[in-house]
Formats: C-alpha cells, sequence, structure tokens
C-alpha cells in the first residue's frame, strides 16, 4: 500500500530537528532515520504519523570517532559502514560481527545504527549489542543532553527510555581490548530476523574466565542482559561444564513467545543452543587473542 | 513542515525536488509521501523499477542511490532530492545489451522476468566492488533478492558468466584503450 499523508521535514542539523520536535510535540511526530523499519509501517498503514522529521540531511549524526579504543558512533551512521570499519572491527568486533547479519546489504545501506537501537525490536542485532558491551546512549532534547545505559534504555517491545521530544544522538561503546567476543543468531532465512540471537563476550583472568557478558534478542519482549549466566561464568574455570550451566541459566526464567514461526519451546531450545554456541566462540577467541 | 496557510493539509504540502536519474537532471513537485519507485514509474515513466512487496522484503524496486542499492519502495521521492539514482535503464545503451543482460538471457536467469530489473543492478553493484566472485559470494549477494520461478541457479551461473564477460570488456578496452560507458 501507499502511507497515508503526512508533513515532513528534513532538519540539516540536531538543533533543528529538536525545534521541530518540541514545536509540533501536539501532533506526535516521528523521526525518521533509515526508515527501514518505519516506512514499511507506513505503507502497511500501521504506523500513520501526521508528521514526520527526516534525520537524513543531519550530517553531523554520521561519523564513527575512535579515543583509546573507545568507539563512539554517530547515530545516523549506516549500519553497512559498520561491516565496512577497520576501526569498528578493531574495536568493536562484537558489532562488526552483529552488523553483518542485520538483514541484506541494500537494507544495511540505508539502515542506521540510532534507528535500529531507538525503534528496539526486539528480534534486532543492535540492541543486543548495545547491552552486552555496556554501551552509553546520547539522547538530546531542546532541554540539554543526557546519557542513558543501555540497560536503562529497553522497556519492552518497541519501548525505550527516549522521551517524545529526544533524539537519540550517538553510541558510546566503552574499550574492550582483549576481549573474545561473539555473536550468533538463528533465522529460517537467510537475512531474516533472528528468531533468536545472542552477543557474548568474554575476558580471561589468568587460566580463568574473567568477566562475561550475554545479551539475547528474539528471547524477550525485548534485548536483554542475562546477568545470572555472567555471575555463574564470573571466576569459572573454561574447561569445566560452566558453559553449559551458563546456557541452561540464561535460559531459565525466559518465557519467549509463540508466534507463526516458532513456538516459545523451540526458542528456549534454540536460546540454550546458541548461548552455548557464543560462549564456546567467544571463549576460543579470547584464548586465541593472548 | 509547519501547518501554515499554504499547506493546510498534509496532501497539500509539496517539496520541489531535483533528482539525476541514469545522469539525467529532473525537477519536480512531489508529495511528501511520494514514494522513490512511483516518482521514478509514474512521473518520470521508467518502468524498469518494479513494484512488489512494498515494504523492502523482495528487493525488485532495487535501484542504486548515489551508487548503492536501495529499496525504492521504502524511500520516499523526497528523500532523494539532490542524489544520484541508476536505473535498470541505465544498463543497457540503444538494443545493445549490457554484458551483464547479455548472460542473463544466454543462462536463463529470468523465467517471468519480474525480479530480474533488482537482480540486474544488484549483480552489477557486487560486481562493480569484486569481479571475480565465487559462487557462494554471488549466492550471498543476491539473497537479498527474491525470485519465485528459477531456484537462483540459473541467475547464479548468470551473474558468474556476466562477471567473465564485464572483465573481458575491461580487459579489451584497456588493450584498446578506450574507455567502457557502461555506467551512467
Amino acid at each position: 500500500m501507499k502511507p497515508p499523508p503526512f508533513y515532513y521535514a528534513a532538519p540539516a542539523t540536531v538543533s533543528e530537528a529538536l525545534s521541530l520536535l518540541s514545536e509540533h510535540r501536539e501532533s506526535e511526530p516521528r523521526v525518521l532515520a533509515g526508515g527501514q523499519s518505519l516506512v514499511p509501517l507506513m505503507n502497511f498503514r500501521l504506523a500513520h504519523p501526521t508528521h514526520v522529521i527526516d534525520l537524513n540531511k543531519v550530517t553531523e549524526l554520521s561519523f564513527l570517532r575512535s579515543d583509546d579504543g573507545r568507539l563512539t558512533i554517530g547515530a545516523m551512521t549506516r549500519q553497512a559502514v559498520l561491516e565496512r570499519s577497520a576501526e569498528v572491527r578493531l574495536g568493536a568486533p562484537l558489532l562488526a560481527e552483529a552488523a553483518g547479519m542485520i538483514a541484506h546489504e541494500p537494507i544495511r545501506h540505508r539502515g542506521t545504527v540510532g534507528g535500529s537501537i531507538a525503534h528496539a525490536d526486539p528480534a534486532a542485532e543492535l540492541p543486543a549489542v548495545a547491552l552486552a558491551m555496556d554501551a552509553e546512549l546520547v539522547a538530546a532534547s531542546g532541554r540539554g543532553e543526557r546519557v542513558i545505559p543501555a540497560t536503562e534504555f529497553f522497556l519492552g517491545p518497541f519501548t525505550t527510555a527516549l522521551e517524545p521530544d529526544e533524539v537519540l544522538t550517538e553510541v558510546r561503546l566503552p574499550a574492550a581490548p582483549g576481549t573474545g567476543y561473539a555473536f550468533v543468531e538463528f533465522s529460517r532465512t537467510h537475512g531474516n530476523f533472528a528468531l533468536v540471537g545472542v552477543a557474548a563476550l568474554l575476558e580471561l583472568d589468568g587460566d580463568r574466565i574473567g568477566r562475561a557478558a550475554l545479551a539475547l534478542c528474539g528471547a524477550g519482549p525485548c534485548a536483554l542482559r542475562v546477568t545470572e549466566a555472567e555471575r555463574l561464568l564470573a571466576g569459572a574455570s573454561p574447561d569445566g561444564d560452566a558453559i553449559g550451566e551458563a546456557a541452561e541459566v540464561a535460559a531459565a526464567g525466559l518465557t519467549p513467545s509463540s508466534d507463526a514461526h516458532a513456538s516459545g519451546e523451540f526458542k528456549l531450545r534454540l536460546t540454550r543452543i546458541y548461548v552455548q554456541r557464543a560462549l564456546e566462540t567467544a571463549l576460543a577467541r579470547a584464548q586465541d587473542r593472548r | 513542515m509547519p501547518e501554515t496557510p499554504m499547506s493546510p493539509t498534509p496532501m497539500s504540502q509539496r517539496h520541489r525536488i531535483t533528482v539525476t536519474v541514469n545522469g539525467q537532471s529532473h525537477e519536480r513537485e512531489v508529495e511528501s509521501r511520494r514514494l522513490l519507485v512511483d516518482f521514478l514509474r509514474d512521473d518520470l515513466h521508467l518502468k524498469g523499477a518494479h513494484i512488489g512487496c512494498e515494504h523492502g522484503v523482495c528487493g525488485t524496486c532495487t535501484v542504486l542511490c548515489n551508487g548503492e542499492s536501495i529499496r525504492s519502495c521504502i524511500t520516499f521521492a523526497v528523500q532523494a532530492d539532490g542524489a544520484e539514482i541508476t536505473t535498470v535503464e541505465a544498463l543497457a545503451s540503444g538494443a545493445v545489451l549490457h554484458p551483464l543482460q547479455e548472460a542473463f538471457w544466454e543462462k536463463q536467469g529470468l523465467q517471468c522476468g519480474f525480479c530480474t530489473p533488482g537482480m540486474l543492478l544488484r549483480a552489477y553493484e557486487m560486481l562493480q566492488r569484486d569481479p571475480d566472485p565465487d559462487a557462494a559470494t554471488v549466492r550471498e549477494g543476491i539473497a537479498s533478492n527474491l525470485c519465485r520461478c528459477t531456484g537462483y541457479q540459473f541467475i547464479v551461473d548468470a551473474v558468474l558468466d556476466g562477471a567473465e564477460r564485464m572483465r573481458a570488456g575491461a580487459s579489451a578496452a584497456a588493450a584498446s584503450g578506450s574507455a567502457e560507458t557502461v555506467d551512467s
């Protein structure tokens, strides 16, 4: 179908975008980033905003910066940039690996980092990566700027901590040198949304597992961290059964919903298997990096 | 965007855009909600880009925007203001098919032809970056585009054959010192 009529503006700067958001707040304007989710929703008329504020001309939001291994990514940076960037592969290999699994390349040419995170699709890869990496998400509004930890950002399906007058402007990723990483997912056909995806980071401390970070997508109402499994891994011997146990624990509290693509029971089984695979890969990479 | 007396309803809000399509500049007025694919087909009468699923899944509306493949059914025409768009019409020069199109013909890389414009542009983009891909790379690359007829095998064959023709064309052109003119 075609979208219903709407007012459209393409501001050139963040401050212009924020003024438009506040000026039209009564009309509940929608912010348009890459448009790879919002425009299909508008074509289906599942979303029918009367005011659309397009960020595609806001060039100041399209950047990648690296200082001391700390990576800062502008919200309008295209997903395709992530998989091709040497800085991202080096500074945030988990992100580079996950980026290659987002839909298909033509989608990644338009889809943005900020758009995916702010849209908060429960099955999307980038929210899980942001959670696992302890990303800081910068939100700007007419009231100023605030930094939201990823762990406080995702509240439910398509629901985030962003206020209606706020725009997600950048994603800050802490440096994680020497960390093993893995992003794995299961989808029914290549390039489709994952039924379940797992982001894992694992550090070694001597011959034991030091810190582990584990986040899931597709397995709950939104992307989520599984801290109980992380605690179980910390200090454990990598040779023992810790990874298998962590996989059990990660899936234990979850009740993924059944849908046309898979039963909740099957998704739970996938979660256990993919957590195990992610941790095994992350461990092997951590050992390789020594 | 403001509801000024000039545009009392969203439908009356018009945008003047200038889009370069296949090397030719076009200036038009569009409504905000005008999809790029409808702009190309109905305003510019370029019927190459097809409308399939209209939600970014099937890929038959694929065009190149500043050299990169995008879905023109989930891009608004107003967003293409100032951009360079390439449609499948740019591949052939007059009655002479592009080597990639010849390969699709020879290898039967199409049956009904509905997905073909998207397949050609996607393949063309891939071959610009990697002129000599293996079959697995081609298969992965065209996974963004759906074909309900061929089972993909003949398309993969056609892209590999097209790659060979394009390489041969490029080296022949280099040998004779003439520039290839496929990219408009």
